[in-house]
């Protein structure tokens, strides 16, 4: 066998599978891709020609672009009309399933929770999306005074003294923070620190961050039996070469570290800063700051706790927050407010000046901004607190299903918590990657298996939001109930799922493997000439 | 070697030691030779073997009509195939009731000439090492432990598991890479110095998923082993020696440095040039006595050993005249995390053992390190 | 505690939820579940944050004061660029990035979000068209970021240390690049051609080495010439086994050659022009391109979507887990780099605009962009004591206008045309001090023969 394509006998079981009643059928439009669909010489009239006294003063434009720089052939993009564009996109759309749709509990770590959609409206005002962030301030002293607000709160929930949204998504947080921890130590001629310390169960990009500012990075990993990292092992990292500790915390696995605070200890006395990953902040929002647990460094994702919509994976931000003697160091331009006006301060000279363009994702900021004063200091409580309650009830209600177990019992659990279903594998074959394939039959969201390492085998990580409902909560632990079912009588169902999807299950091996990779519509009529 | 039947279909090898792991419930050690047998069948023994291999075979019936399903008569194999629907090819010939460590190396060796795309078996640790000594590493082998619990990547976890990993295997979607054969038995492992020898590697598919750095159809851990490699290579000082134990992470060592490392044996470097060659604890003493050393080892077998199995020749004497804090440890990533405990560490010296255990830094990538537990 | 604090974004508020959930679960009071948190480690103060929830009605009002002291570019006349320009934003493309399905989707499987993969695998597609290259990454951070992945995979490709970049390069994208070439690349800068602008490929004759990783060109220019010599450039980085990177403008692409066929290994650029409203600088999407799959295909930083079949015949599937041991989320190699959440919405966006423009809209886009800069540029040069465009070379859309011989700094400028409610060109007195008062213009298909003469004719009053 080669290919991926069912033998005769397993395809009519399929098209058997495919009737099972499941309560749900996704859309299936079979709609091409776009280039299948283009009619040469359609147009679509959307910019006006120049006036006519521009064209006749101009004259011919192209002939001042000297011969080598002029486009020969013009590109081969597809040709539609705009109704036909319309309908394509719009029932691809129809074929993503959104947060908005139905259930995305599974998808852990990304804090998929409600966006209010009043926030979307008032970020497409003309007064922030037309604005040019090259305006004089005076013009837009409104933005201004949104981002030093936000900031204002950022500080008071996370007990640093000031932030920055230069940062457009998580990873590029950390990075930033990685980039002021090299800043710091180069500041204070301590050339010699080049170790970045951090742990398997914090967000990959703890590692790959620090390692892309030219850190050697020192992984740690969580105790078999404890969940935690143990103060022995950190010690073992720390030396005199360590620049900084990154982790987040909680750690993925819902797991909150019980010895966090003598880690942070160790690393100060060694010299080096500590950078918390504040992904995670959703369950424990108001009951805890990173500032006052020691924290130098730290980022808040404004597209997970903070509701700003996912994008389909951006526009994000990863808003970085860090205590004064670090200020110094932060991206410019700051923000700042004189008691009557805003500035832009551009002037840091010790500044590691950009990560990224302009201020950062503004429409974010307004967002998250916004998201805050409709809960008010109350709701943030009672939303982690809501965070925290769901996922304790998913854990109880999800362990009573057979073959399903999860890593550290013996530990509490706050925002998420990472389940196995390696008893399931054992006994029936079926593994995680089968299963989370089935259980989108029913109608949910795919959920989140684990980051790399793997380190808990067949691993299942969910995480229930402040904004998900109880019923959704039971439905969820239905459908995981019935497929485990299935894993267990039939699992041919289950391996040879997704059935009632927009596609069925995917041929990893042209993805793996880079002769076969193709990523362009062109370079695939290439491959196939 | 014609890997496809004429038919298309691919070729599966599958051998059952019907009286592995007989002995160890009843108390006895090891179960080769008749009257093991015998004892253990009049001491109340029940064998393990059908059960298992009738549960991986079910859990391969979705792909029934795709394979050819090669295997030995009777109670190696035959009748557990037949009992699953399966219609198999059988070859060779035993004397049912009496078989021996014979038959399963022929076995082996006929369905590696028929060209078989993977030898799946079932059986103890021993099977492992007859399987080894009929083929190598020529044909990939996979095996479902029959009873008692084997720590050797050799094995799969359980029947069910092995079914999943065949199918990936012969989908072409399951990498293959070196695994570590022992000489002993790791369970029966008694008190007093019995060496532990690394007897060869055998070539097992293992799951992509839980790999870093795999890349499909070749050796696994390639990608991760290449940058833990430039890493030791690029820390090497011209004024030290280099002790470079056996494995394939420590080969690969030796491959970035373009000179012929043993995998099995221990070897010298200086200067990035090859010193000694598969050298014993006397030659290598001689050698590097007095001299500013290193010693480069990696974790053999499957519970996790980077000292006391295999490398016996970096006795305590060696590790001593090197000074403790002169060891580099290396190692996949993804080999730690398999080991889901600590690296272990037993030279006989029990001083020795205790001063090298805690936390240490292995060099898990370029760059990169890992803390671990060492236990002895 | 929380009697009685229903909220409108939290379902299980209503009454009796969670009393009924905690019962369930074996706890008397959610307190008990954070006991998790070592107590030295809680906080337990009050933060100076309102304390209570706001109606939606008042979280419009507020929002909408505060944005009430803005002005923007519908009320003001502007012609700010410099690396977010105004474009026409076809209303197409705010429909389909309004679908709550793509705007609230994340990170679901090939099969529940099918629609998401195939759109950004169509935006890969398009892109590649533009460019003319067959490896297209999804979208990045932005332009910026963008040509700091591009420097890394140079330095990974060829194991060498040195970046050399235009003097002109702008110095936002000098300034990204240097924290992501730290440690591992040293950025050198070529001189230009004071008249022309163009590089001086002398100079660059001179620096190129066997130490140069790669050669980063831009095209336009971040002071809106076009550079000329790009396939000479390419020749010279080739010669010494280096790379060209070209940091390109997709609006330009209708008409300016791509940079698949001048040659450039690398291709980075800021998208933002192709169907995003300006957002105060935060709608961006980076660029971020190769050709030559074999070199280059494993060094591409961030996600990419492959296209595959599935078990059913016929079918395509669109995935991210393509080469996806190659990203951070895997391996660790040398010059390592990250990747994360970045802009797909608006790699959304840029696929509808490039299907409605298609390649007869592009090539007209792009032509319409330059008559209204020419023409900007002659009425400009017109008025006494301001010279446009600075350099003697050809334009985009963009051009360097200087004042010196006014007598007048850009700054005095900016401060009346402002008076006029007209927004002058970016101040470059700062970022490039010899090239004296001078400020970049920039003119789009946006600015009608009024505006431009509009500008022209208070200049005019300004330098008298």
């Amino acid at each position: 066998m080669t290919t991926e394509t069912l033998t005769h006998g397993e395809y009519d079981k399929h098209r058997e599978y495919e009737q099972i009643e499941t309560g749900y059928q996704a859309v299936r439009w079979h709609e091409p891709v776009i280039y299948e669909l283009s009619r040469k010489g359609s147009r679509n009239q959307i910019v006006p020609e120049a006036e006519e006294e521009i064209r006749s003063k101009v004259g011919d434009v192209v002939s001042h672009i000297p011969e080598q720089m002029r486009r020969e052939n013009p590109p081969e993009l597809p040709e539609l009309s705009e109704p036909e564009i319309m309908r394509h996109y719009l029932r691809l759309s129809q074929q993503t399933l959104g947060f908005d749709s139905g259930i995305s509990i599974g998808l852990g770590t990304c804090t998929m929770k409600y966006s209010p959609k009043v926030n979307d409206q008032l970020a497409r005002l003309p007064q922030l999306s037309e604005v040019h962030p090259l305006q004089p301030e005076d013009t837009i002293q409104g933005i201004l005074e949104i981002m030093y607000e936000l900031r204002n709160w950022l500080c008071e929930l996370s007990g640093m003294d000031e932030f920055s949204i230069q940062p457009r998504g998580g990873s590029h947080g950390v990075y930033a923070n990685a980039c002021i921890m090299r800043a710091y130590h180069r500041s204070r001629g301590d050339a010699k620190r080049d170790e970045v310390i951090t742990c398997a169960v914090s967000h990959p990009c703890n590692a790959g961050c620090p390692s892309t500012a030219g850190f050697k990075v020192i992984q740690l990993y969580p105790d078999k039996e404890t969940g935690d990292i143990g103060l022995q092992a950190l010690k073992a990292a720390v030396s005199e070469r360590t620049a900084g500790l990154m982790l987040t915390a909680p750690y993925d696995t819902g797991v909150f570290d019980s010895e966090i605070g003598e880690y942070i200890k160790v690393v100060h006395e060694a010299g080096g800063l500590v950078s918390l990953d504040q992904a995670n902040f959703n369950g424990v929002m108001t009951r805890l700051r990173a500032g006052d647990i020691g924290a130098d460094l730290m980022h808040f994702n404004l597209h997970k706790t903070f509701s700003t919509p996912h994008g389909s994976c951006g526009p994000a931000t990863g808003a970085i927050g860090v205590k004064q003697e670090l200020r110094k160091f932060l991206p410019v331009p700051v923000v700042e407010f004189d008691g009557s006006r805003y500035h832009l301060n551009y002037d840091l000279p010790q500044s590691i000046e950009k990560v990224g363009s302009f201020y950062g994702v503004v429409m974010n900021a307004l967002k998250a901004y916004a998201w805050i004063m409709a809960m008010g200091a109350r709701g943030l409580r009672e939303a982690a607190e809501w965070a925290v309650i769901n996922n304790n009830y998913l854990i109880k209600k999800l362990l009573e299903i057979r073959g399903i177990g999860i890593a550290w019992p013996n530990r509490g659990k706050l925002q998420e918590a990472r389940f196995t279903l390696e008893k399931l594998k054992e006994e029936t074959g079926v593994g995680t990657s089968d299963f989370n394939l089935r259980i989108t039959d029913y109608g949910v969201q795919s959920y989140f298996e684990s980051h790399e390492p793997v380190i808990i085998p067949e691993p299942v990580t969910p995480e229930a939001s402040d904004t998900v409902s109880k019923e959704d909560l039971d439905r969820f632990v239905e459908i995981f109930r019935r497929v485990s079912e299935e894993a267990y009588t039939d699992p041919g169902i289950v391996k040879t799922a997704p059935h009632r999807c927009a596609i069925h299950q995917t041929d990893p091996e042209p993805l793996h493997d880079p002769k076969k990779t193709v990523t362009t519509w062109r370079a695939r009529l290439k491959k196939h000439e | 070697m014609n890997r496809e039947s004429a038919n298309g279909k691919e070729k599966l090898g599958f051998i059952v030691n019907p009286l592995a792991g007989i002995g160890g419930r009843v108390g006895l050690k090891g179960s080769d030779g008749l009257d093991t047998v015998k004892k253990a069948f009049d001491l109340g023994a029940v064998p393990f073997s059908p059960a298992r291999a009738t549960e991986a075979l079910k859990g391969l019936s979705l792909i029934k009509g795709e394979i050819d399903l090669i295997t030995y008569p009777f109670e190696m194999g035959e009748d557990e195939a037949r009992e699953c629907s399966f219609a198999p090819v059988v070859l060779g010939s035993i004397v049912p009731g009496e078989t021996t460590a014979a038959d399963t190396k022929r076995a082996a060796q006929e369905m590696a000439e028929l060209g078989v795309n993977l030898l799946l078996f079932v059986g103890g640790d021993g099977t492992a090492r007859d399987i080894y000594e009929a083929v190598g590493d020529r044909v990939p082998v996979l095996g479902i432990p029959a009873g008692v619990k084997i720590h050797s990547s050799v094995y799969a976890v359980s029947p069910r598991r092995a079914a999943e990993l065949v199918k990936e295997f012969l989908r072409g979607r399951a990498p293959v890479c070196e695994m570590e054969v022992m000489d002993i038995d790791e369970d029966q492992f008694r008190q007093g110095r019995v060496s532990a020898r690394l007897y060869g590697y055998l070539s097992v598919p293992f799951e992509r998923r839980l790999v870093q750095g795999a890349k499909v159809g070749s050796s696994g851990a390639s990608e991760s082993t290449k940058a833990i490699a430039e890493h030791v290579v690029d820390l090497m000082r011209d004024d030290h020696y280099y002790i470079l134990g056996p494995g394939t992470t420590v080969k690969a060592v030796g491959d970035e440095l373009g000179i012929d490392k043993t995998l099995l044996g221990v070897d010298l470097v200086h200067r990035k040039q090859l010193v000694g060659k598969d050298l014993n604890e006397e030659q290598l003493l001689a050698l590097i006595t007095g001299k500013n050393t290193k010693i480069v080892v990696t974790v053999i077998g499957g519970q996790g050993y980077i000292f006391g199995r295999g490398n016996q020749q970096i006795s305590p004497r060696v590790v001593r005249e090197v000074g403790k804090d002169n060891l580099i440890v290396v190692s996949t990533q993804r080999k730690l995390v398999s080991l889901n405990g600590p690296l272990l560490v037993d030279t006989g010296d029990y001083e020795l053992d205790e001063s090298l255990s805690g936390y240490i830094r292995v060099i898990t990538g370029y760059n990169e390190e890992s803390v671990w537990k060492v236990e002895y | 505690m929380s009697e009685g604090f229903v909220h409108r974004y939290i379902p299980n508020s209503a009454p009796g939820v969670r009393e009924a959930m905690l019962e369930e679960i074996g706890f008397e009071d959610v307190g008990q579940i954070y006991e998790e948190i070592p107590e030295e480690l809680r906080f337990t103060g009050e933060l100076d944050i309102p304390k209570e929830p706001v109606t939606e009605f008042e979280v419009a009002q507020r929002i909408k004061a505060m944005l009430a002291k803005n002005k923007a570019t519908d009320e003001l006349l502007s012609f700010l660029g410099a690396g977010c320009w105004p474009h026409y934003v076809p209303a197409l493309c705010d429909e389909i990035i309004g679908r709550s399905e793509f705007l609230t989707a994340y990170s679901g499987a090939d099969a529940t979000d099918y629609g998401r993969y195939q759109t950004i695998f169509e935006y890969q597609s398009m892109m590649g068209d533009l460019l003319a290259m067959d490896v297209v990454s999804t979208p990045v951070y932005d332009g910026t970021t963008a040509s700091g992945d591009a420097a890394h995979m140079a330095s990974r490709a060829t194991g060498r240390k040195e970046f050399l970049v235009p003097s002109t390069c702008s110095p936002d994208r000098l300034a990204t690049m240097r924290n992501y070439c730290d440690p591992w690349l040293e950025i050198k800068r070529v001189d230009f051609d004071a008249e022309t602008g163009q590089m001086d490929l002398e100079d660059l004759k001179g620096k190129a080495s066997s130490q140069t990783a790669a050669i980063y060109v831009e095209t336009p220019s971040y002071l809106g010439f076009i550079e000329a010599q790009c396939a000479d450039i390419a020749q010279i980085a080739h010669e010494n086994g280096a790379l060209l990177v070209a940091y390109v403008n997709p609006t330009s692409l209708g008409l300016l050659s791509p940079p698949g066929e001048y040659g450039a290994d690398i291709a980075c650029g800021e998208g933002q022009p192709l169907g995003m409203h300006m957002h105060c600088g935060g709608a961006t999407l980076g660029i971020l391109a190769c050709n030559d799959a074999e070199r280059f295909l494993e060094l591409m930083p961030s996600f990419l979507i492959g296209i595959s079949s599935t078990l059913v015949e016929g079918e395509h599937a669109f995935s991210w887990h393509t080469l996806w041991d190659r990203m951070m989320y895997a391996t660790r190699d040398k010059a390592k780099s990250f990747t994360g959440t970045s802009s797909w919405l608006w790699g959304i966006s840029a696929a509808v605009y490039m299907a409605l423009m298609g390649p007869e809209g592009m090539r007209q886009l792009g032509e319409v962009n330059m008559q209204k800069a020419y023409y900007a540029m002659e009425l400009l040069s017109s008025i006494k004591g301001v010279k446009a465009p600075t350099f003697a070379s050809p334009h985009f859309n963009e051009f360097v206008v200087n004042f010196d011989e006014t007598g007048k700094t850009v700054s005095e400028v900016n401060r009346a045309l402002f008076e006029h409610g007209i927004l002058g060109g970016k101040d470059l007195s700062g970022e490039f001090p010899q090239l004296g008062q001078a400020a970049l213009y920039c003119v789009t298909e946006t600015h009608t023969k009024e505006d431009i003469e509009t500008l022209v004719e208070a200049l005019e009053r300004i330098v008298r």
